[in-house]
Parts: C-alpha cells; sequence; structure tokens
C-alpha cells in the first residue's frame, strides 16, 4: 500500500491502521494464538497418524515410535501439541460463549483470555507433571 | 427427489453459492470436540510408554475404539473448515487458492483413511 505513487508534492495519503500500528492487546494475542494453534494441530494430525499406523504394525514398529517419543526433541514437541490443544479447546469454548451472545464487554474479553491462557498453561503442565511422575515412576 | 423449489434451494446462499453450512459445521464439531478431546487427553496420558500390547488392548475395548474413530472423523471435518477459513483469508491468487484448496481436502483424506485403517487393524 505504501507504494501507491501519489503526484509530486503531494501529501502522501493516510493509510489505514495496520497490524504494526496497534497496541498488542489480550484480545488480539488470543485471536490470533487460536489461529497458529488450529495450524499448528492441523500439522499434530500427521503425529495421530504415525501414532496409530505405528501400534498398528506390531511391536517392532512400535518401539522406534515410543523411543522418539521419549527423545527430549520429541517430548518439546509433545509439550507443544499439548500446550496447543489445551489452548485451542478453551479458547474454543471461549468462542462458543461469544457465538451464544456472552463475554463481548472489553473487560469481560480481556480476563476470558487470561483465564484461558492460564487455563493452558496449568493444563499442560499437569499433565506432564502427572506423566513423568506416575507412569514413568521419576520423581516427581 | 428433493421436495424444494430451485428458488427455496438458493435462497439465502448469496454471490458465494453457499450459507452458512462451514458456520455451522465448524460449530457442531468444535461441540462435539469438547467431550472427545478431553478423552482423548486421558487416553493419551493412559498410554504415556504404554508397549504395543497395551495400546491394542486399550483400543480393542469397543468404548475406545469407537470414540477414537469419532473423534479423528470429527477432527479431520473440523480441521478441514478451519484452514479453509485460513487458506479463504491469506492465499489470494486464484489457482494457488484452488490447488491449496484442494491439498487441504486430499490432506484429511489421506489422513482418515491412514488413521481409520490403523484403528481397524488394531481392533481386528
Amino acid at each position: 500500500m505504501a507504494d501507491i505513487p501519489h503526484p509530486h508534492g503531494a501529501r502522501p495519503r493516510p493509510l489505514s491502521p495496520h497490524l504494526q500500528i496497534y497496541k498488542w492487546s489480550v484480545t488480539m494475542a488470543t485471536s490470533i494464538t487460536h489461529r497458529i494453534t488450529g495450524g499448528a494441530l492441523y500439522i499434530g494430525l500427521v503425529f495421530i497418524a504415525w501414532w496409530l499406523v505405528a501400534a498398528s504394525m506390531g511391536p517392532e514398529t512400535y518401539e522406534p515410535f515410543l523411543t522418539a517419543a521419549a527423545n527430549p526433541i520429541g517430548q518439546i514437541i509433545l509439550f507443544g501439541f499439548t500446550w496447543a490443544a489445551a489452548y485451542h479447546l478453551f479458547n474454543g469454548i471461549r468462542h462458543l460463549a461469544w457465538d451464544l451472545g456472552y463475554g463481548f464487554l472489553p473487560k469481560d474479553a480481556m480476563w476470558s483470555g487470561i483465564v484461558v491462557i492460564a487455563l493452558s498453561i496449568i493444563a499442560a503442565v499437569g499433565m506432564f507433571v502427572w506423566a513423568y511422575s506416575v507412569r514413568m515412576g521419576a520423581p516427581a | 427427489m428433493r421436495s424444494q423449489t430451485p428458488l427455496q434451494r438458493v435462497q439465502g446462499l448469496g454471490a458465494a453459492h453457499s450459507g452458512t453450512q462451514h458456520f455451522w459445521r465448524e460449530r457442531i464439531t468444535a461441540v462435539a470436540l469438547i467431550p472427545l478431546t478431553i478423552w482423548f487427553g486421558f487416553a493419551a496420558l493412559a498410554l504415556v510408554g504404554a508397549r504395543e500390547v497395551d495400546v491394542l488392548t486399550f483400543f480393542q475395548h469397543p468404548w475406545n475404539a469407537g470414540l477414537m474413530g469419532l473423534f479423528i472423523i470429527t477432527l479431520l471435518v473440523h480441521s478441514v473448515i478451519g484452514m479453509q477459513s485460513v487458506i479463504d483469508d491469506y492465499v489470494q491468487q486464484p489457482g494457488l487458492k484452488v490447488l491449496a484448496l484442494l491439498l487441504n481436502r486430499g490432506f484429511a483424506w489421506l489422513m482418515g483413511a491412514i488413521c481409520l485403517v490403523s484403528l481397524l487393524r488394531i481392533v481386528s
């Protein structure tokens, strides 16, 4: 838009406010994060497919899957998907509430966004703490 | 045979030749995915580090097999609609847009086939 030519000497026409102009708000951040986590979870479908294929093909195929999942990079990716799923789930419920007409006041939209962020982190960290302490038998 | 008149069928569809089906389907699948995702979260936790035989035993329970099948199908329908709105928003060039929309559909059918065939192999 900035490249649109204007007559020599004329004052450049004002541009409509764009992404860089606005001060970031909770509602802006939660909105774009909903889309980004949705896109990430789309890729996550490949991992669900990988898991089911590996399990269906017998122990020899399932072992390498378990090794890959237990490796630090695998754990980081799994934590990322866990948090993304938790966030998209909680923020999706927030969106459904909006669809029903609730929570539109700026103040409400802001605190519900903060609640969603907090809940998603608590859920993802909680699941990993539980998995490490109970399932793996590692010190909690 | 359709019992609707041609006019009744196109009313409310507008210039895009489709109405609010996407909007509704996205929300219906979203509501269905609330309990299904929570179930999947617990299932995943129950199977962390489990051996292959434990995974098979888990899915051979009819409830778990059925819920996993429903989860996959609902998730894929929701994912296709979500990705389609992202493509509609960001891909401007018409040819590229059609290609992206086709790849989106193709990806979902492929993932659906792989997941459901694997699930059937596990339960059989």
